[in-house]
């Protein structure tokens, strides 16, 4: 086994995290020792009985009764610790990853959007979920396995040293070649099982992206392309799994045969002993069933130090997520933001999300109470990057921002994030009822508000019509609901909290025209007083407000309202006459 | 599911030797408790040295012979179980490729996928063991109580009683089991389900501060997890103490009913020792056979999955021969209707229209009012369930598919790109596009200007799905892979959305200017967009509200009215 300084670091934290369960441990390790000192001591019984069963009319019944008796005994003990081990390591093994589950689950969090923004959702739950199931399974096999392996190896060793040193000679000399056998396959092995994965993945991804976007493929009429892509991989995986299966299946046969030769060896110097006198037949027939015993381990352990390293190996990427930065604590004194007057002022702000592409350099804003401002421009231009600043999704690089004239900083997040109340293009709804689901933000909300908060947002006629109405259970994503009725209860959970602040992202992009004019009646009324941040495409949804910020490559290049950015007939006027040009 | 045993036909050489040569394996394994035997009854009994080393190398012999048919047996297993799956996965892949979007729709991409994968990952290995240990445990289970009849009659009906007990243990703690292990599994989707919902919702959750309630769900659907791990890994655990009692019971017995044959002479003290160790070979076959049994059912139940997938057949027959027609009217709809599959009411209903060569048709209505659903009858992604789409003045069914699909460049609402170079990406449109195509689709996509601002051009890479590109720059160059095919009837599905109005305006000019003769179908939310199309389709629910251009549609048509002035409220006023 190699021990690089990294694996022990993992090993060490794993072991941390094991510490709360160390009685069980202990348990569990004197029920090992137990059980093998039991399963080494039964052959010697069943020795000594075959001891007393020597020929015709010369069977000891008395003797062989007791032994029996005793035989009994023991078998039913090494049961009883067997599955006392088995439990307590169970219990080691999924109380630990609970544990750890809930750890990565918990950092997850207080993570920074920014590593959530950066990593795909996949790799993130493959962590949580494959990674610590994998690591489970090395941590219960290597218990189980490892404990059991050494201890009877060492015992089995010790046993057949005490009561015949040369047959013991034999067992020390053949065993090597077992471990050598092994080591030297799994060595082989592990560069041909690393291909067959690399290729494995390099498959899946093509199926992943071909399969998903079959529309595409059958439209360019690419599947005869893409089956000969498809072929040359899989030719290539037929070719490497054939080696890798081959030879790491030759690991068992190969032990075997050295088992066999160990075996062979102890009958050959037990029973030329046993022809000289120094053991009895029942002795030989308690060494060769140590024979059998002692070499089942080395082939195990093989196996279980492969395994072992795949968990930590896994363990290692779980915690590589546990230890990620956290977005900054909030200090001791962050002050509860209450009643929110809708005052809003960005000073100087400078952001980026990498550090060589700037996006937003210098931003001055200042938003009275009640204003309803407008953020438009082209594509890319950090428009979403405000909001993203608001909310404190982000932090600004350099500068401030303040809400009702405190750093938002100083704020607790909690406070600052409930005083805004946020709808977003992407649409979000959680494994719930409809009902919950409207009620997120006020979990105390009557009936009566849910459905006129319903009603307000437009979105009461298709939820009636659905089979459960208000307690139809949505899965993941919506499940069954189209884009514009997400988004419609997206609006209705909004429109029930009645925040200070809003902030509306596209809010209403998959909405047709229709319904968005009837919610725009909606929103109207609930802008009133509230300050409000709009970003949308579509100019007429930002014509009404009381200030509309044009940006560009991260700046405000224009700012003012409807009427008088169209009379400065810069940037805004010529985006906006562009919905009516001639194309 | 039969059926699949087909792939297995080419290595069935493979299949019928690697179990033989196991068995024959088996077989010598089985002789060594008698070898051992002879060794004590003749070899000490008499004092034989030269008996015992002879025997010794018999054992020895044995062994070699063993590990020689095992490593061919393992070499059969693994060559029959690896082509197997190889040939399936091909057949799969090629099948899944030949569906129609009606299949596709109703099965679901990512369960495809897993069945391509990790489904037929499980069959393999469960074939591949099944051919190893199949025949194998059963073999010496049942060939050491016949050695055990041929040692001593008396004492192999103690054979007889365990095995069959044995028997209800192992297969009753797994019939028990392999359910519970379900029930975990979905105790982990569960936990799975939270954590990606956290992800993927994490600025609505952090929106609400509804981070502590978050993790109270997790910590639930974690702790029912962990109970649940806990139950089944308590009872499964039982079952090697279990099996360890029986066994070492059955050997007590053994020892007693041998000593009392040997007592009156029927056998000798070898032959008990014969007899205790085909005990102990049973033991260690079963614990194989339990754990085989668990791969192999779950081989099967993925088995089926794949066998489910490969019994779908395509529900869009591509038997047409018709060669191109070149009629003036190059898109024709007559009284169409389309009802997806598993979908209660019509998504389209009685829809009439004919396009002429080198119109410009706008689409427009609400959401779900059918606006794709039309435009995807052109390629025919999907067959009309009543009346007829005539594309050149042929019936789109009787056209060869391939063929009808090179005459339509469709450019769909989600910009998809494919692992590679934007070179590449765009010969998908045109094999053998030359420098200068490629260039003219990209300007008349509006995407020259960000390509050749790329480091490495048109040799960019680009990562699945497109995700080192902007939304608007994706859009853009799906654009230009159907521009470079210089399609005769050109389809955008709302697929400019992500680009602002300005780049929206200044491509459409760009295509009108380029694509003269082509029949360009747009499909849109903005009225603007489509407000200076040669004819306009208005839909609301499925139907043709109205058809015309834009003045008389605003002068007749309620709907188009509704749409038009709910974008620009102005005009309505003045």
């Amino acid at each position: 086994m190699k021990k690089n300084p990294k694996q022990a670091e993992t090993l060490r934290k794993v072991l941390k995290r094991i510490k709360r369960y160390r009685v069980y441990l202990a348990l569990s390790i004197l029920a090992a020792a137990a059980t093998v000192a039991l399963t080494l001591y039964a052959p010697v019984l069943t020795g000594d009985a075959i001891d007393l069963i020597i020929d015709k009319g010369r069977v000891d019944f008395a003797g062989i009764g007791n032994i029996l008796i005793k035989l009994g005994i023991v078998i039913m003990l090494t049961a009883v610790f067997q599955w006392l081990m088995n439990a307590c390591n169970n219990l080691i093994a999924y109380r630990t990853i609970r544990d750890i589950r809930d750890e990565a689950f918990r950092h997850i969090s207080i993570l920074p959007l920014g590593y959530i923004d950066g990593h795909s959702y996949g790799e993130v739950v493959s962590r949580v979920i494959a990674d610590v199931d994998q690591f489970a399974d090395g941590l219960l096999m290597g218990f189980t396995q490892l404990f059991t392996g050494v201890i009877t190896i060492l015992g089995t060793l010790c046993i057949i040293l005490v009561r015949s040193p040369s047959i013991a000679l034999v067992v020390l000399l053949i065993t090597p070649i077992s471990l050598f056998v092994a080591a030297f396959i799994a060595k082989r092995t592990f560069s041909m099982f690393k291909l067959q994965s690399e290729t494995r993945g390099e498959q899946t991804a093509l199926i992943d992206e071909m399969v998903g976007n079959q529309k595409v493929v059958q439209a360019y009429g690419r599947q005869e392309k893409v089956l000969e892509q498809f072929d040359e991989i899989n030719g290539r995986l037929e070719r490497c799994s054939l080696k890798a299966i081959f030879f790491s299946s030759i690991t068992n046969p190969a032990t075997r045969f050295v088992n066999n030769l160990v075996y062979a060896g102890v009958a050959i110097t037990g029973a030329l002993s046993a022809v000289a006198g120094q053991i009895t037949v029942g002795q030989l027939s308690c060494f060769l069933s140590y024979a059998n015993q002692y070499t089942k381990p080395f082939n195990e352990i093989s196996g279980v130090v492969t395994e072992l390293q795949n968990a930590l190996a896994c363990a290692g990427r779980i915690f590589e997520l546990i230890e990620e930065p956290p977005q900054p604590p909030e200090p001791t004194d962050a002050v509860v933001l209450t009643d929110a007057d809708g005052r809003v002022s960005l000073t100087d702000v400078s952001f980026s999300y990498t550090p060589e592409q700037k996006l937003i350099e210098n931003l001055n804003l200042a938003v009275q109470p009640g204003q309803r401002v407008a953020i438009v421009g082209p594509t890319g231009c950090g428009k979403t990057t405000v909001i993203n600043l608001l909310m404190r999704f982000y932090d600004v690089d350099s500068g401030s921002i303040s809400v009702s004239g405190q750093d938002i900083r100083h704020l607790t997040r909690h406070s600052l994030r409930t005083s805004y109340g946020m709808v977003l293009q992407e649409t979000w709804l959680k494994t719930g009822t409809i009902r919950e689901n409207i009620a997120m933000g006020r979990p105390d909300a009557t009936d009566e508000e849910i459905v006129a908060a319903a009603k307000a947002a437009h979105a009461h006629s298709f939820i009636k019509r659905l089979p459960d109405g208000y307690d139809t259970v949505i899965t993941e994503d919506g499940g069954g609901l189209s884009q514009g009725q997400k988004q419609l209860l997206c609006i209705t959970r909004v429109m029930l909290c009645r925040p200070p602040m809003l902030i509306l992202d596209e809010a209403t992009s998959s909405i047709d025209t229709r319904t968005e004019q009837r919610i725009q009646a909606a929103f109207a009324r609930l802008m009133e007083g509230r300050t409000s941040f709009i970003v949308a495409h579509r100019l007429s949804t930002i014509r009404e407000a009381d200030v509309i910020l044009v940006m560009k490559d991260g700046h405000i290049i224009e700012q003012g309202n409807h009427q008088s950015l169209l009379a400065q007939n810069g940037f805004y006027a010529n985006l906006y006459n562009s919905q009516f040009a001639l194309s | 599911m039969r059926k699949l045993l087909v792939y297995l036909n080419a290595y069935k050489l493979e299949s019928v030797l690697g179990p033989l040569f196991k068995l024959l394996e088996a077989s010598f394994e089985l002789l060594t408790p008698l070898v051992m035997a002879a060794i004590v009854d003749k070899g000490i009994g008499n004092g034989d040295r030269a008996y015992i080393i002879q025997m010794c190398l018999i054992l020895v012999g044995l062994g070699i012979i063993g590990l020689v048919c095992s490593i061919t047996a393992q070499y059969f297993a693994a060559k029959a179980s690896v082509g197997f799956s190889t040939k399936l996965r091909r057949a799969l892949f090629a099948h899944v490729q030949s569906l129609s979007f009606t299949e596709t729709d109703t099965i679901g991409t990512s369960t495809l996928i897993t069945r391509m994968t990790s489904d037929l990952n499980q069959v393999q290995s469960g074939l591949n063991l099944a051919l190893r240990l199949f025949l194998r445990s059963p073999f010496v289970v049942f060939g050491a109580m016949i050695m055990a009849f041929t040692v001593d009659v008396k004492a192999a009906l103690i054979f007889v009683v365990t095995i069959p007990l044995l028997s209800l243990v192992v297969f009753g703690i797994m019939l028990w089991s392999i359910p519970m292990y379900q029930k975990v599994q979905s105790g982990l989707d569960r936990v799975l389900g939270v954590t990606r919902e956290n992800l993927t919702g994490v600025r609505v959750i952090r929106a609400f501060g509804k981070e502590e309630e978050e993790k109270g769900r997790f910590s639930d659907a974690n702790e029912n997890l962990s109970r649940l791990q806990l139950f089944v890994g308590r009872v499964s655990a039982l079952m090697n103490p279990i099996t360890y009692v029986i066994i070492n019971l059955a050997i007590v017995a053994v020892i007693w009913v041998g000593g009392v044959q040997v007592d009156t002479g029927k056998l000798t003290q070898g032959e008990v020792i014969a007899l205790v160790n085909y005990m102990s070979q049973i033991l260690v076959e079963l614990i194989k056979l339990a754990n085989l049994i668990i791969t192999v059912t779950k081989a099967l139940a993925c088995a089926r999955r794949i066998s489910a997938v490969m019994e779908v057949s395509s529900s869009m027959a591509d038997t047409g021969r018709e060669s191109f027609g070149s009629s003036e009217d190059a898109v024709v709809f007559e009284n169409v209707s389309l009802a997806y599959k598993n979908a209660g009411a019509e998504s389209l209903t009685g829809i009439s229209f004919t396009a002429k060569r080198g119109e410009t048709i706008g689409i427009i209505g609400g959401t779900g009012s059918g606006k794709s659903s039309l435009v995807n009858l052109i390629p025919r992604f999907y067959d009309a369930t009543a009346g007829r789409v005539l594309v050149g003045g042929k019936d789109v069914r009787e056209l060869p598919l391939a063929a009808l699909r090179s005459k339509v460049g469709i450019v769909m609402q989600k910009a998809v790109l494919f692992k590679g170079s934007i070179r590449e990406n765009l010969s998908w449109g045109k094999e053998d596009a030359t420098e200068e195509e490629i260039w003219r689709a990209l300007e008349i996509s509006q995407s020259r200007e960000f390509v050749e601002q790329k480091a490495d051009g048109l040799d960019e890479r680009i990562e699945q799905g497109g995700k080192n590109l902007s939304g608007g720059q994706r859009q853009r160059l799906t654009i230009a892979r159907a521009m470079i095919r210089e399609p005769e009837i050109l389809i955008l599905d709302d697929s400019a959305s992500a680009l602002d109005f300005a780049t929206d305006a200044k491509l459409r000019k760009a295509i009108r200017e380029n694509a003269a003769g082509v029949t360009v179908f747009i499909v849109s939310q903005r009225a603007s967009t489509i407000q200076y199309a040669d004819k306009i389709i208005v839909l609301d629910d499925g139907e043709m509200a109205g058809i015309g251009s834009h003045e008389e549609l605003l002068a007749s048509c309620p709907v188009y009215q509704e749409i038009y002035y709910s974008q620009f409220p102005k005009e309505a006023r003045a």
